[in-house]
């Protein structure tokens, strides 16, 4: 925070400096596959490598012996997921438990990297020549989304697996209302459709946005201290007053990175506990 | 000029109500889980690690809309779609 202030930048610029993606060409229109936001895919690629480079180091070197500090820790993770799946997910699948623990440590990791000051590495990629540096890939709304998306085609295919093209399509028409009449079904059917539908299409609509919306607001409310901090800077340092304002900035930030190193931990677990309920509820069969 | 002052000052209030719908919703049910929790982990102690993991799932649930509209709040304070919108206008207007 106390890295870098760009002289004679208003707080409003500095504000949407830090909003901005680094980006290889500017977008034409709302949707352009063409454009990458380079920092978020950069930043997820490093964390998946260095994800599974750990869990498969730990595989490599697990003993069944008294375990050491790292596989214990490795084991604790595992468990921690574990024992939610099979409280949660009643079909049978080998995909499942793997699929929680990746999304749930891939998105942890990517909220964690929130903690870090929130200049030092937009500061080193500037010293470097890159113009604009978001680290936290899960204020991306192109990662989020890829992600719930993602879970929403296991969905389907999990779906049609296990209940067939047509009762997958035919469970869209006979919730939530269940007449035996199949008159009285076929006319409740279009209602149940739009309900269900709805219904289907806000669950990963809603995972996307509750994971983004609770870490851009931690991501903005940095931005917000980092703000506060800078407005006198170091020359703050010599009165007592700016004392007192430095310190308490200081405790503020600190405050609130706990805070939201605990929000993303915990928006992580239930990004991968929704995910598991989701597909639990697709791998059913209703009878 | 004077119908952005208007459309800003719309959002200002948008904002803080967005803020204050928010953190009502929120409080209420917060209280409830809260006390619903605590009632539980009274009548049977054995269950409260258990009871306090599942309270944090809904803890998360509770909080999402809430985050989402205060996702979008800051985004009408630092980059407001509809002055553009209108300044697009004007100019093109020009």
């Amino acid at each position: 925070m106390f890295l870098r202030h760009v002289a004679g930048e208003s707080p409003n610029e500095y504000i949407l400096h830090h909003l901005t993606f680094l980006r290889n060409k500017s977008p034409n229109g709302l949707l352009d596959f063409s454009t990458v936001n380079l920092d978020s895919v950069f930043f997820s690629v490093v964390l998946a490598l260095a994800f599974g480079g750990l869990f498969y180091a730990a595989a490599r070197r697990a003993t069944t012996g008294v375990p050491g500090k790292f596989q214990n820790f490795i084991e604790w993770v595992v468990e921690l997921v574990d024992s939610q799946v099979k409280d949660v997910f009643h079909g049978q699948s080998k995909l499942i438990a793997p699929l929680a623990l990746t999304i749930f440590c891939w998105v942890f990791l990517f909220n964690a990297l929130d903690v870090l000051p929130l200049d030092l590495l937009p500061g080193v990629a500037g010293a470097a020549g890159v113009g604009h540096l978001r680290i936290v890939p899960s204020t991306d709304l192109n990662i989020v989304f890829g992600l719930s998306l993602t879970v929403l085609l296991l969905i389907i295919f999990y779906g049609i697996k296990i209940k067939g093209p047509v009762g997958f399509l035919a469970q869209f028409a006979l919730h939530p209302l269940r007449i035996q009449n199949p008159l009285a079904q076929a006319l409740v059917a279009p209602f149940n459709i739009v309900v269900e539908f709805a219904s289907f299409l806000a669950r990963p609509v809603s995972l996307a946005l509750r994971l983004y919306g609770n870490m851009f607001a931690g991501e903005m409310v940095f931005i917000l201290i980092a703000l506060l901090t800078l407005t006198y800077g170091f020359a703050g340092l010599a009165s007592l007053g700016g004392w007192v304002w430095t310190v308490a900035t200081l405790i503020l930030g600190i405050a609130w990175s706990l805070f939201d190193l605990f929000i993303g931990f915990l928006q992580a677990f239930i990004f991968a506990i929704l995910t598991v309920v989701y597909l639990s509820e697709a791998s059913e069969h209703h009878d | 000029m004077e119908s952005i002052a208007h459309i800003e000052a719309m959002t200002v209030l948008a904002v803080g109500i967005i803020f204050g719908m928010g953190a009502f919703g929120t409080a209420i049910g917060f209280g409830l889980l809260g006390g619903r929790f605590l009632e539980g982990m009274a009548r049977q102690p054995e269950l409260g690690p258990a009871l306090l993991g599942r309270a944090f799932i809904f803890v998360a649930l509770l909080d999402a809309v809430t985050f989402i509209g205060i996702g979008f709040a800051l985004f009408f304070t630092f980059a407001n779609p509809f002055v553009s919108a209108v300044q697009q206008l004007q100019s093109a207007a020009h």
